[in-house]
């Protein structure tokens, strides 16, 4: 603490310049979701389609309940708790978790790393409290099994074999574990919801699972679950914020076709 | 009280690390590199946590008599390979070296190479032509295996052209358009969990 006082009295300049294109667009990105977060009009009228994957979660876990056996789900081992991908199936969990307390279904959370092992505890905690069923929490159904990729994903297929659970949900940053675990839950008829940011990994859950949500639906999902309607508002951020990038990549195609073709630099201040 | 606390935790730190991005100061190089130390000590007090927890599930599950083998071998190496690193060390020649080659890494390559099988099955599925979709699918598929296969007296050219305009066109504008909207996602996702419109996380209150 002492060194970083210190250091503040060095004359260095305090802003990268470099950086300047990235800050602006930075700030416009969050005036987008403020505004669309808390302007009042836009978000009453605000509507998000049916997302498959979302609505069958009712059944999933409506499933796994009359079936009398285990929820699992698993964050992959991809990421740690610092991803936004963790977040959001973090998030995703929290609207599990208060379903599975309100049918007293067993959720089970396997994960390699012990920062979300025990992040989800809390989560899963408060929506069982919020659930008004904190009794039926149970916290050695959030475990930490282990930090190397295939040691992890041969716990969890070992799990999905023994436990055989009704419904599977495998949402957060997965690598070549993917299908090995998908394809284990699949030969035990698991219904499978999935959901990655890794776009390889998500043509492996396509063919394995019953619904996987896709691109920005994962990150969608805790507004759609919990029909919370500032969350929902925010996620017409993303559609406001795509259709700048689709308007400024359809620019930037005709400024560089125009330039190939009379050979002139004459809009080289749109490339950062 | 606890959840303003943590809400207002999250918004400063979140704040802080947006702020030090923008900055080529010393300052806050030195905060950052303070905060990822910090990250370092949180992580090994919670893999404490992760492996007591382990070994009390692991013990409750052999006093129930719940898939034993499984447990005994997974709390053997817990407990051994810790114990002949203290012993012997972990430099070549030593007995942890030694598992660790020939046993560990073997069982990693064998729950790896599962994956081979994983694959044909899960294509088997996939590559179903019941529409115009799934057919597409299927015959972009045999052009890219036959184009990357290699046949003896055989030359795929123009299969091996073609496969590569599918890989870097069609199919990358589908990637990319999906990864625009994963990148969008996570922005609003942080931008909510900062701002503290996102509470999920602490219950939804």
């Amino acid at each position: 603490m002492l060194s970083i006082l210190v250091l503040t009295s060095t004359n260095v300049s305090y802003f990268n310049v470099d950086k300047l294109p990235l800050f602006i667009v930075s700030l416009v990105t969050i005036a987008i979701v403020l505004y669309t977060t808390y302007h009042k009009k836009s978000r009453d009228k605000y509507q998000m389609r049916k997302i498959g994957g979302l609505g069958a979660i009712e059944d999933a876990i409506g499933r796994a309940t009359e079936m009398a056996r285990p929820v699992l789900f698993t964050p992959g081992w991809g990421g740690d708790i610092q991803r936004p991908t963790t977040i959001a199936a973090l998030n995703f969990l929290s609207n599990i978790a208060a379903k599975t307390a309100q049918y007293d279904c067993q959720l089970i959370f396997p994960t390699h790393d012990p920062v979300i092992m025990t992040v989800a505890q809390e989560v899963i905690k408060e929506s069982y409290i919020n659930a008004g069923y904190p009794d039926r929490y149970k916290e050695s159904d959030i475990c930490y099994v282990s930090s190397t990729q295939f040691g992890y994903a041969a716990a969890v297929d070992g799990m999905v074999s023994r436990i055989k659970p009704a419904s599977i949900f495998l949402l957060g940053t997965f690598e070549a574990e993917s299908l090995i675990l998908a394809e284990t839950g699949n030969s035990i008829g698991a219904i499978q919801i999935a959901g990655t940011d890794s776009t390889i990994q998500l043509s492996f859950f396509i063919v394995a699972c019953d619904f996987t949500l896709i691109g920005e639906e994962l990150f969608a999902a805790s507004g759609y679950l919990s029909g919370d309607r500032s969350i929902m508002a925010s996620v017409r951020a993303q559609d406001i914020l795509k259709i700048i990038i689709i308007v400024f990549l359809l620019v930037a195609t005709i400024l560089v076709t125009y330039q190939s073709f009379f050979e002139a630099d004459l809009f080289g201040w749109w490339k950062f | 009280m606890t959840r303003k606390f943590a809400l207002m935790t999250c918004f400063i730190f979140g704040l802080v690390m947006f702020v030090q991005y923008f900055s080529n100061h010393p300052t806050a190089k030195l905060l950052n590199q303070s905060i990822l130390e910090y990250w370092q000590i949180i992580f090994a007090f919670t893999l404490i946590v992760g492996i007591a927890g382990f070994i009390m599930n692991s013990v409750r599950e052999l006093r129930e008599g719940e898939s034993k083998i499984y447990k005994l071998a997974s709390l053997g190496g817990l407990i051994l390979m810790p114990l002949l690193a203290m012993i012997w060390g972990i430099k070549a020649d030593t007995p942890f070296t030694w598992i660790f080659e020939n046993v560990q890494v073997p069982l990693q390559a064998t729950v790896f190479s599962l994956l081979a099988f994983f694959v044909a099955s899960a294509s088997f599925r996939g590559f179903r032509a019941r529409s115009i979709p799934a057919g597409i699918l299927l015959a972009s598929a045999i052009i890219i295996l036959i184009s990357r296969s290699s046949i003896p007296g055989f030359q795929f050219d123009f299969l091996t052209d073609f496969a590569n305009w599918l890989r870097s066109n069609p199919a990358m504008a589908a990637r990319r358009g999906i990864l625009i909207g994963i990148g969008l996602g996570s922005v609003t996702t942080s931008l909510r969990v900062i701002l503290g419109i996102e509470r999920t996380w602490l219950g939804g209150k």
